[in-house]
């Protein structure tokens, strides 16, 4: 019963719905990510978890106990529930060991207990400067300290990463999920950015306009996606019709090996829309002879670096095709290739 | 290192049934700003009962006889020719602090803006303590002088925003230096000068200490002399509600530009430093003409201050120390007194319009107005009557003066308790709460504590205002008692100019803070907003 279960969901500002019956379970210490695009009702589920927004149906239970319900909305500071939301919001006018004691009993303000959390965000040296000295991932990290000090049963993250540069965001990363894994708490964390959430929590939760579209552990989202939508948003996959076979799909790539995603039917010969990630294409120069796979031409090349992004038309579909390859062969504009998928794809039914 | 848990197996009870109070607390702010609203309303609703119950046919007789069209004249007359005055001068004088290479450009726009420190009655009392000069011309000159800073500071704001690139395509379009001005410029910076223009008219509008100095009959002197010499209480009230009529007219019209300029300012952003006009040889021209505005309004009324404070005392009217003393007692006591009540009546006003914006906010902000578009006299006028026939204990008692001060300057205290709440982000408010802070705690950790440096700064402001208010003060002072600007207005209506001159001196002192701080404001717009209210400057 150590969890947190979110039930059924439905809240709105001014009568307009945000979120429609959203429900998942998070099991006690692990770090949950919510994940979906702006306007997704994100924020608005983690409000409502904070008590900042009541829900006007279904109901957040932590352990047994109702925190919102029907009857039932406990106040924000009576939760447990500590929230960093997406500014980090310090308080201007308190410095960072004031802010980390922020909800301590007013003896132990400024006290051992702020001074440890302060040790373990490594902000011990900075503990009597003010906000507006500090830098957006000092912030970060006071906001972590003081959300921690309180020993909330469950820590919530609104997008705690966004306002960083990528290299300060990826360091962050590691070290919250570290003092989160440390303090052995329940964590929830919002987020837009798929790499985030595949890469620090136990439990992705993805929400689309409003509504549930899948939960489950990172691989699970990302090998088995439930829908055509989710695999284009995680992983940027592309969708590309073709006739079933017997675990074989022909299509504009050729003849590519394929299962049915879960509940999925086809017979052979229905129609399907096969889901092909950028990294399962693998591209090769022409001479070499292939038994599976198409002739495309190269319409561009992103280089980044560690890998490149190919862009090719095969014949028989409109839209690009993109591929994601490593290695140090640069391949040129307008030039003729080679293209096979690798590895399984993953293939849906055809909507009629 | 790893994060110790403080053993919370007591936590047992962590979901006490309790439901969020905001409501309530919500619903208490709101019925506060009502009372708050109905109170500031107070002068403007009696004046009206007044006159409605008044005798009609006397009531159609003030209205209807040639001497109230006379003062319409005069007023609307003086009202036009200073605010085209201080349009004019005041927007010249931008230009040159601004766009021009003139010298010595920061000690002119210091000098420029000092006007503001004198009262306009202070003013007045150096003109005719030292020239023979009264009537029309008199006020308006007086008037003119006090008022262009209100003209010069947001203009020079605007033109520090304003794009100077599309001066410099007309240019390129085959357009002289004035054509460019006037095609370009000139659009961009029209609303902060007319906004200006529109406060300079509301101060002439409103104005007492002046015109009756130099005898000049406009409404606000008229209504004084109806209410205290002719004893003709109707024809005062009715007075009174033209005036303020006008003056709710004036403050509609200077609500728009305000947002007119708020508009044009969220859209130009000045890239590019203008290039500075060359004066070359014309620069002495630009001196003089700036030498001849200040001595105008700073080198007469201070040359006459000068020459009766260190003279010989002349009459038989001579001011001690300690009549001083208890004049500058009772000035900072009721000033101070009436600031608090701004305060109390702007806190929840303010609180309301900052938190929960609504209809209801709307309404009572407007209300807070009031203050603004009322003159001085209109609410002094108004509460007598209210407390004559009301409250009779309290007719000329501290409490109902300090009450004129919390009306006549709530715009002001509204203003400084808004943009201090609104400082406050509400996203800090939540974290609080998650953070295990009641509401109530909320309020008094976080909320307060940020915002209270703003608000003591507008209360603060408010009080040194009241500090030189005349009018209603005239009227609603109890009796013997005496503030600066009574003692300095008993003086100079007595022609004891050498007494007078230390109560001027007091009260250019007292000025000076608010004239500051509005020039700190205003020539420093562009990290303020547009939205900032400059203050109310003579009485």
């Amino acid at each position: 019963m150590n969890e947190l279960q979110i039930r059924k969901i439905v809240a709105g500002y001014d009568g307009a719905p945000v979120l429609s019956g959203v429900s998942f379970n998070v099991s006690h210490g692990e770090l949950a990510a919510v994940l979906g695009p702006s306007g997704s009702g994100k924020s608005t589920l983690l409000r409502v978890i904070a008590g900042l927004v009541r829900p006007l149906e279904g109901a957040v239970v932590l352990d047994g106990h109702v925190l919102s319900g029907p009857r039932v909305n406990v106040a924000p500071e009576k939760r447990s529930v500590a929230l960093v939301p997406q500014d980090a919001a310090l308080f201007p006018h308190l410095d960072v060991l004031a802010n980390a004691s922020f909800g301590l009993p007013r003896a132990e303000r400024g006290g051992a207990r702020a001074r440890d959390l302060l040790e373990m965000v490594g902000m011990s040296d900075l503990a009597h400067r003010m906000p507006g000295e500090l830098s957006g991932g000092e912030r970060h990290r006071v906001a972590l300290a003081r959300a921690l000090a309180t020993d909330p049963q469950v820590v919530l993250l609104d997008e705690p990463f966004s306002a960083l540069d990528a290299a300060l965001r990826i360091e962050l990363r590691a070290q919250v999920k570290r003092v989160l894994c440390n303090a052995g708490v329940t964590a929830l964390l919002v987020t837009h950015d798929q790499e985030e959430a595949l890469s620090m929590a136990d439990v992705v939760a993805v929400v689309d306009g409003g509504r549930l579209v899948q939960v489950g552990t990172p691989v699970q989202i990302y090998a088995s996606p439930s829908s055509r939508w989710l695999a284009k948003f995680v992983g940027g996959a592309m969708v590309i019709p073709g006739i079933w076979r017997r675990g074989i799909v022909a299509g504009p790539l050729g003849t590519v090996p394929a299962r049915l995603a879960d509940g999925e039917l086809a017979l052979d010969g229905d129609s399907v829309d096969l889901v092909v990630r950028p990294e399962q294409l693998q591209v090769s120069k022409l001479s070499q002879n292939s038994t599976s796979g198409v002739v495309a031409m190269v319409r561009e090349v992103s280089y980044f670096g560690h890998d490149s992004v190919v862009v090719l038309d095969v014949p028989g579909w409109a839209e690009p095709i993109e591929a994601r390859v490593i290695g140090d062969h640069r391949w040129e504009r307008d030039t003729e290739v080679h293209v096979n998928v690798m590895s399984e794809a993953i293939a849906f039914a055809a909507s009629p | 290192m790893t994060l110790t848990r403080t053993d919370s197996g007591g936590e047992a009870s962590l979901a006490p049934r309790v439901r969020v109070p905001a409501i309530r607390g919500r619903t208490l702010i709101a019925a506060s700003a009502v009372i708050a609203a109905l109170l500031a309303a107070i002068p403007l609703a009696y004046l009206v009962v007044r006159v409605a119950e008044a005798d009609r046919s006397a009531v159609v007789d003030a209205m209807w006889r040639p001497r109230t069209l006379e003062l319409l004249l005069n007023t609307s007359g003086l009202v036009l020719s200073v605010s085209a005055t201080c349009l004019v001068i005041g927007v010249a004088t931008a230009w040159v602090l601004t766009r021009t290479d003139l010298r010595g450009r920061g000690v002119w726009l210091v000098v420029s803006t000092l006007p503001l420190a004198i009262p306009s009655y202070v003013a007045a009392f150096g003109w005719i303590a030292t020239t023979p000069l009264r009537g029309f011309w008199g006020a308006w000159l007086v008037l003119t002088f006090c008022n262009i800073p209100l003209v010069t500071l947001p203009t020079i704001a605007a033109l520090r925003q304003a794009h100077p690139g599309a001066e410099d395509v007309a240019r390129t379009m085959g357009r002289g230096p004035l054509a460019a001005f006037m095609a370009a410029t000139w659009p961009q910076i029209r609303p902060a000068a007319i906004a200006g223009t529109l406060l300079v008219a509301l101060y002439v509008l409103s104005d007492f200490g002046a015109v009756a100095l130099m005898r000049f009959q406009a409404f606000t002197w008229a209504i004084h002399t109806a209410y205290g010499a002719l004893f003709d209480r109707t024809l005062a009230a009715v007075l009174s509600v033209v005036l303020a009529l006008m003056g709710i007219l004036l403050v509609m019209l200077e609500r728009r530009a305000r947002g007119a300029r708020a508009k044009l300012g969220s859209a130009v952003q000045a890239r590019t430093p203008a290039v500075l006009v060359r004066l070359r040889r014309r620069s002495w021209l630009a001196h003089a003409g700036l030498a001849a505005v200040a001595s105008l309004s700073l080198g007469v009324p201070l040359a006459a201050l000068g020459r009766f404070l260190t003279g010989r005392a002349e009459s038989a009217f001579t001011v001690s120390a300690g009549d001083l003393a208890a004049d500058v007692w009772n000035t900072v006591a009721f000033a101070g007194g009436g600031a608090l009540i701004a305060l109390a009546l702007a806190m929840p006003i303010g609180i309301l319009s900052a938190r929960h914006r609504s209809r209801l906010s709307e309404a009572t902000e407007s209300a807070s107005y009031l203050g603004l578009a009322l003159p001085g006299i209109v609410v002094g006028l108004a509460l007598v009557f209210f407390s004559l026939t009301v409250v009779p204990s309290l007719y000329q008692s501290a409490i109902i003066l300090a009450f004129a001060y919390g009306v006549l300057f709530l715009p002001k205290a509204v203003g400084a308790v808004r943009s201090s709440i609104e400082q406050v982000e509400p996203g800090l408010e939540e974290v609080a709460r998650t953070l295990g802070s009641s509401p109530a705690d909320v309020w008094r950790r976080v909320t307060v504590r940020m915002a209270w440096p703003g608000i003591g700064a507008g209360v603060l402001l408010v009080a040194l205002t009241a500090m030189k208010e005349l009018p209603a003060t005239l009227l609603l002072r109890p009796t013997g008692v005496d503030t600066l600007a009574t003692s300095l207005w008993r003086y100079t209506e007595a022609s004891a100019y050498g007494a007078a001159a230390p109560y001027a001196a007091m009260l250019i002192v007292v000025a000076a803070v608010p004239a500051i701080l509005l020039t700190r404001e205003a020539t420093g717009g562009a990290h303020r907003g547009p939205q900032e209210h400059p203050g109310r400057v003579s009485p």
